[in-house]
């Protein structure tokens, strides 16, 4: 190949690289300091452009000038920055106290309000901005012709990491920023006005993304679909970057650039998994990303965020779950057929989501990525039900053991890792099977999925089939909730509180956790098996991210430290999407907004509302 | 006889050296103290011993095993117990569940998907419970307990592994002075009555004066002295070394002595 | 107001023909009760093409009440409805339409995996569902089923259009650009068939299958350019496509060079590209302003007049769906699903865009589009010298049909 190409394809690759940073330092900073992971980074992306779209072109009819081009983009961030400001103000600073997960959660609230917000208020045509004036043509670069604008965004990434650079370390609220994202409790204790800290970091974290957004406008249009591209992709540099690194970051955007600019020449089909593919290697390799530094080890005595003291059932408690099993299997005597269909899946996601818990309340091992096993168990029996013709049965065998296959392979890495790396590398290892489904169309019918997976002949009518469900869920459930008191559940507990203790009482905690991820593999496999018959199909959107934050989304709202919490929250989270989707095309604003209004209302989920109603004592022997 | 023999242990951590050639015999039933400055290499010791660390040289044998540089784990099984600087409980359980765990743990059924973990060896932890004096606490919750409780139900932890040695990190960091007298009576009681040799750091020299049967005394990673509490306290480098003579200087001075 | 109370009594008399439905019986129905078409599309992900295709929906129903509604007197009513955008979903919205809203039976649906989901319920539900956006060929091919009917021109034939259009090209290298999903890989793949057979020789020099929805777009048109194609097939649309012709016009990647564009001329894509949209193009779309038919040109006033908006590709679709449903309802005068599939069979309604059959062959209709070149009008893209391509003219060869269809 000529150099002229591949050094014009290079500098390509540093084009995207450097607008990858703007967004992804923002999104790092964040983290450092407040230890949230925005997901609505993505969303701050988004409304950057939607912004600048609106602002620049207006500047424009004033004077076409590259200096009120600029001064738009420089306007449409700070206007960014101001939400927020706006969103630290009204949500986060009311949520800091709460567990992790749910301010997660809270942000992927937003996510879903903005994006509906922005249908509403740019409507669902995507809208193409002005070009930069003065950058619009081509420099010819050793005979390839490359655009000015992106010659420009190359030195943008430089200077904005210069720039950050000068922050952290000449101003003392860069200063604050560092200690902050070292060890966040000694600022506190340091006297240090912390929810003016947190507003400011929130503030550069979000002015950043909108800088990042506005910026791409001369490249792409703004289109309603933009926030959650860009936030995987975001969250791939900060983690191989390691979190809260700006340089980290820089390098991070860097490889993944050229990864791409030249991937696309190799492997032009697999593009979609090539950044995932380098982030679990990184993480396998380097537990902490490049440049990340572990996590403070846990010297303090803080309670961990799970199932704190297993309850066994009261006399109230039991009464209730004798009711709910009897009234799920006499509910076909007098449910109409949608009701039962409804049920049906509320079943389904009741026992994946109780299989999640099992690992993120009562093992702390927080996954990202639960719908992989999920998804690899509705593959496993679909296909083997429309490619090699087996009936129901044994493909409802298979279901559970393709989970717990899958969670044995990938668990296998996963459990080296801890926090927050341990939920991306699952994240990762999701979004390799997902774009293994996507992509091996021959055998998984790519994204169209398969179709024909229903039920054997006794089976097939919906009352036959939800007996089906019923029995496989609520065994299931019943077996892991068995567990879970069992001297392996109190194991994954005793780890998840002190792996150091566990250890030298004798605890291989590695290959426990590791059992335990296979274990919830296969109950989640299980449970796909059972949603693609009563589906009739499967397609990769099983194993897609928003899939896996559904399944975090219910676990939360449910309760996390509960054991039955996640059961409610199937429910609760499924009702209220049924509830919204038919009666506004907004659904989901207000799904987005229930959820936020449920962490606030109930931080520590139903589950958890639950228990403080019955007054928890929490440790009673019987 | 011996129980826990160490022979040479050096560890580095880049240029620093954090031990270097550390050597020392504990018998059975015996309560052997390290002490020394801040930074004198003490937790590295320990850590080598316990597993948590491994030696870039030396060996660590007990009762006759080699067990140099196996994880904690396999170092528990073959009869070490441990407690921490900071103590390291399970802090969702109760005080009972902490050393129910424990006992599950020995007896090797952490994969049992059967049985109710809280109706398993609660006797026996209760038993465990009474020794160190918090039968009475035995259904709250850890985390509800006075600092120097926690201490107590960690020993009891330890001591689930029905262990012939214990590693103490600074058992009496952080408690009140009263209660440090109480604890360090306890394992020293408890060391005799079942033959466990127990190797302890500790800040407080009244504490170790009190109930250590020898001490070593580490400086910059070695040793520079060793003996019973009268030796040692008899002991001119010891005494500079107390005195604020820099640590440096006196294992040099030490080193000289002993090499040259 | 008045359309919730509807809504909630739909649900009432929905559960109960469910339960009569368990026992076996079929509900009489009073002469003049609306006749109920469940519609379940992308109108959250998919709007700027859903919105429209509804609203034209409902002006088509409206017109056609005022006209005496059909089957003899009964309203048309369509319940819309999210389908979630994923297959899922989808088919729990299907079972609720059939089920408690008491359709007759079910249309729309824009994703191709939802499409082929919504479909095989169907078929397994034994019920009538009307496709009307998906473009998978396996709709109506290897995945087709006795209930499923499909009214928009596939991906081959919108595909062949454009290859028919390209006859008497001398350009022999081609470079094939296409998101990476069933739809863009079944387009390639459908353009590689069908290249040779317009210019024989036509080669493949270079592929790139950009992950939809994240085009790496100056690494994508660096690839393209790298290998000299003499014509460039393109498969992006949406913000893929803007992305995609910003940068491919700014490096001179389409200097020179043919492109052949699928659906790059419909209003929906057409209109972000603004005044990026480049000269020369032959592009399938929807010149809605060139169209001269009186029934077409009544139809756009009174889309323009009702909704403050010119027509959509979206729009176009769901006026002719609404017309070609009235037209089968007349004719089976039967809300039985297996009446319903036989008075589909080969069934010829005239509609805005002229004559439409549903070829009882595959199931699909000879709804057709319209090919052209782009050109720049001001600072918006247009079509210029184009033609109405029949349906007709591009299905699928009888022969592949009856071998992907062995039943048909």
């Amino acid at each position: 190949m000529d150099p002229g190409f591949l050094l014009v394809q290079s500098l390509s690759g540093l084009a995207s690289a450097s607008s990858l940073f703007v967004i992804a330092s923002g999104l790092t900073l964040v983290f450092g300091v407040t230890r949230i992971v925005n997901f609505a980074h993505g969303s701050f992306y988004m409304l950057g452009a939607y912004i600048a779209v609106t602002v620049v072109p207006w500047l424009l009819e004033l004077d076409r000038s590259p200096w009120l081009f600029f001064a738009g983009v420089l306007l449409s961030a700070l206007a960014v920055g101001l939400l927020g400001v706006a969103m630290e103000l009204l949500l986060l600073r009311r949520i800091y106290k709460v567990p992790e997960l749910f301010q997660l959660l809270a942000t992927f609230g937003v996510v879903l309000m903005v994006q509906d917000a922005v249908l509403w208020i740019w409507g669902p045509v995507d809208i193409t901005g002005p070009r930069a004036p003065g950058l619009r043509h081509g420099v010819e670069i050793l005979d390839q012709r490359f655009p000015a604008y992106e010659l420009f965004l190359i030195f943008v990434g430089p200077a904005v990491l210069g720039l950050l650079w000068l922050l952290m370390h000449r101003t003392r609220f860069g200063i604050l920023i560092r200690a902050a994202t070292r060890d966040r409790e000694m600022v506190g204790a340091l006297g240090v006005n912390q929810a003016l800290l947190f507003t400011a970091t929130l503030f550069l974290g979000a002015f950043l993304a909108g800088l990042g957004g506005a910026l791409q406008i001369p490249r792409v249009s703004a289109s309603a679909q933009m926030d959650l591209s860009i936030i995987t992709e975001v969250f791939v540099v900060t983690v191989i970057g390691g979190m809260g690194s700006v340089t980290g970051a820089f390098l991070a955007a860097l490889l993944i650039g050229q990864l791409q600019a030249f991937g696309v020449l190799i492997f032009p089909k697999i593009t979609l998994v090539l950044v995932f593919v380098l982030m679990a290697a990184v993480l396998v390799v380097k537990p902490w990303g490049l440049l990340g530094r572990p996590e403070p080890a846990a010297g303090r005595a803080a309670l961990p965020e799970g199932i704190l003291h297993p309850r066994r059932f009261g006399v109230v408690e039991g009464t209730i779950a004798m009711l709910a099993v009897a009234t799920a299997f006499v509910l076909p005597l007098f449910a109409d057929a949608y009701t039962l269909k409804v049920a049906t899946e509320v079943l389904v996601l009741a026992l994946a989501a109780f299989s999640l818990n099992f690992l993120v309340g009562n093992g702390g091992i927080v996954s990202f990525g639960h719908a992989a096993y999920f998804g690899l168990g509705a593959y496993a029996a679909g296909l083997l039900v429309t490619r090699l013709g087996v009936p129901m049965e044994p493909a409802l065998v298979a279901a559970p053991l393709a989970g717990a296959f899958f969670a044995a392979l990938f668990g296998f890495f996963v459990v080296r890792l801890s926090g927050i790396y341990l939920a991306m590398l699952t994240l990762a290892f999701a979004q390799i099977a997902y774009a293994v489904c996507f992509q091996w169309v021959e055998v998984t019918g790519g994204d169209n999925g398969v179709v024909g997976v229903w039920p054997s002949p006794w089976a097939a009518s919906r009352q036959v089939y939800f007996y089906v469900v019923a029995v496989c869920a609520v065994a299931g459930i019943a077996a892991m909730r068995h567990v879970i008191y069992a001297p392996f559940g109190a194991t994954l507990r005793a780890a998840r509180d002190s792996e150091v203790r566990a250890d030298a009482i004798g605890v291989d905690v590695r290959t426990h956790r590791w059992l335990g991820f296979t274990l919830a593999g296969a109950a989640a496999g299980l449970a796909g098996g059972l949603y693609a018959f009563s589906k009739g199909s499967m397609d990769p959107t099983l194993l897609g991210i928003p899939t896996s934050v559904d399944f975090l989304a219910m676990i939360l709202l449910g309760g996390i430290q509960t054991v039955m919490g996640p059961v409610i929250g199937a429910a609760a989270f499924h009702s209220i999407k049924d509830v919204f989707m038919p009666l506004t095309d907004y659904w989901r604003f207000f799904l987005g907004a229930s959820i936020i209004a449920l962490v606030l209302i109930f931080p520590r989920g139903l589950g958890g509302a639950y228990g403080k109603l019955r007054g928890s004592r929490p440790v009673q022997h019987a | 006889m011996t129980l826990l023999r160490v022979e040479g242990l050096s560890k580095r951590f880049g240029g620093v050296v954090a031990a270097r050639d550390v050597s020392f015999d504990l018998g059975p039933g015996e309560m052997l103290a390290i002490i020394g400055p801040n930074g004198a290499g003490k937790s590295t010791t320990f850590n080598m011993v316990g597993g948590q660390l491994r030696p870039d040289s030396g060996r660590v044998v007990l009762e006759g095993a080699e067990i140099t540089g196996r994880p904690p784990r396999a170092v528990c099984r073959l009869g070490v117990g441990r407690t921490f600087q900071v103590a390291q409980t399970f802090l969702s359980m109760s005080v009972a569940q902490n050393v129910q765990m424990a006992l599950i743990a020995r007896a090797g059924r952490t994969r049992d998907l059967f049985a109710q973990a809280d109706a398993l060896y609660r006797d026996g932890a209760l038993a465990l419970l009474d020794r160190v004096g918090m039968r009475s606490e035995a259904d709250r919750p850890i985390g509800e307990l006075a600092y120097g409780d926690v201490k107590r139900v960690e020993l009891a932890v330890a001591l689930a592994a029905s262990p012939r040695l214990l590693l103490m990190d600074e058992p009496t960091a952080g408690m009140a002075p009263r209660e440090r007298a109480g604890l360090m009576q306890l394992t020293a009681s408890i060391a005799r009555e079942r033959s466990i040799g127990v190797l302890f750091t500790e800040h407080d020299m009244d504490a170790v004066f009190a109930h250590a049967d020898r001490i070593l005394v580490l400086v910059r990673g070695e040793i520079i002295a060793a003996g019973t509490p009268e030796e040692v306290r008899a002991d001119e480098q010891v005494k500079r070394v107390y005195l604020g003579t820099t640590g440096h200087r006196a294992a040099l001075r030490a080193r000289k002595a002993t090499h040259g | 107001m008045g359309e919730k109370a509807i809504s909630r009594r739909g649900a009432l008399v929905g559960g109960g023909v469910a339960a009569a439905a368990l026992v076996g019986l079929r509900p009489a129905r009073a002469q003049g009760a609306p006749v109920r078409i469940g519609e379940l599309n992308s109108y959250s992900r998919m709007a700027a093409f859903s919105v429209p295709y509804r609203n034209a929906m409902q002006l088509a129903a409206d017109t056609i009440n005022r006209a005496g509604g059909v089957m003899g007197g009964r309203p048309l009513e369509f319940i819309f409805r999210d389908d979630g955008a994923t297959p899922g979903d989808a088919v729990r919205v299907a079972e609720d339409l059939l089920t408690r809203e008491n359709v007759a039976f079910i249309a729309g649906t824009f994703l191709s995996n939802v499409g082929l989901a919504v479909a095989d319920f169907a078929n397994q539900r034994k019920r009538l569902f009307f496709a009307t956006e998906p473009l998978s060929d396996a709709i109506t091919m290897a995945q087709g089923n006795r209930y499923t009917w499909r009214l928009r021109p596939n991906t081959y034939m919108q595909t062949r259009m454009l290859t028919e259009a390209a006859r008497g090209q001398t350009a022999r290298r081609w470079g094939i650009v296409a998101p990476n999903y069933e739809y863009g890989q079944s387009a390639a793949a459908n353009f590689k068939r069908l290249i040779t057979q317009s210019i024989p020789g036509a080669q493949i020099v270079v592929e790139q299958y950009p992950a939809l929805g994240r085009v790496d777009a100056g690494a994508t048109v660096g690839a393209l350019s790298q290998a000299r194609p003499d014509a460039i097939f393109n498969v992006l649309f949406g913000p893929d496509l803007t992305a995609f012709v910003r940068e491919g016009n700014t490096r001179g990647l389409f200097e020179r060079r043919l492109v052949l564009s699928l659906l790059s001329g419909e209003p929906e894509y057409m209109i972000p590209l603004g005044d990026e949209c480049p000269e020369g193009w032959i592009v399938t779309g929807y010149p809605w302003e060139q169209v001269d038919a009186p029934a077409h040109r009544a139809y756009v006033e009174a889309y323009r007049a009702r909704f403050n908006e010119t027509p959509r590709m979206g729009s176009l679709l769901g006026y002719v769906t609404v017309e070609v449903l009235a037209n089968l309802l007349n004719k089976a005068n039967s809300l039985d699903s297996e009446a319903l599939v036989e008075a589909l069979r080969d069934l010829r309604s005239d509609t805005v865009t002229g004559p439409v059959t549903m070829r009882g062959l595959d199931h699909q209709g000879t709804m057709g589009t319209w090919v052209g070149e782009t050109v720049l009008r001001g600072r918006t893209g247009a079509m210029r010298n184009v033609r109405y391509v029949d349906g007709a003219e591009v299905m699928f060869p009888e022969a592949e049909v009856r071998a992907a269809r062995p039943n048909a």
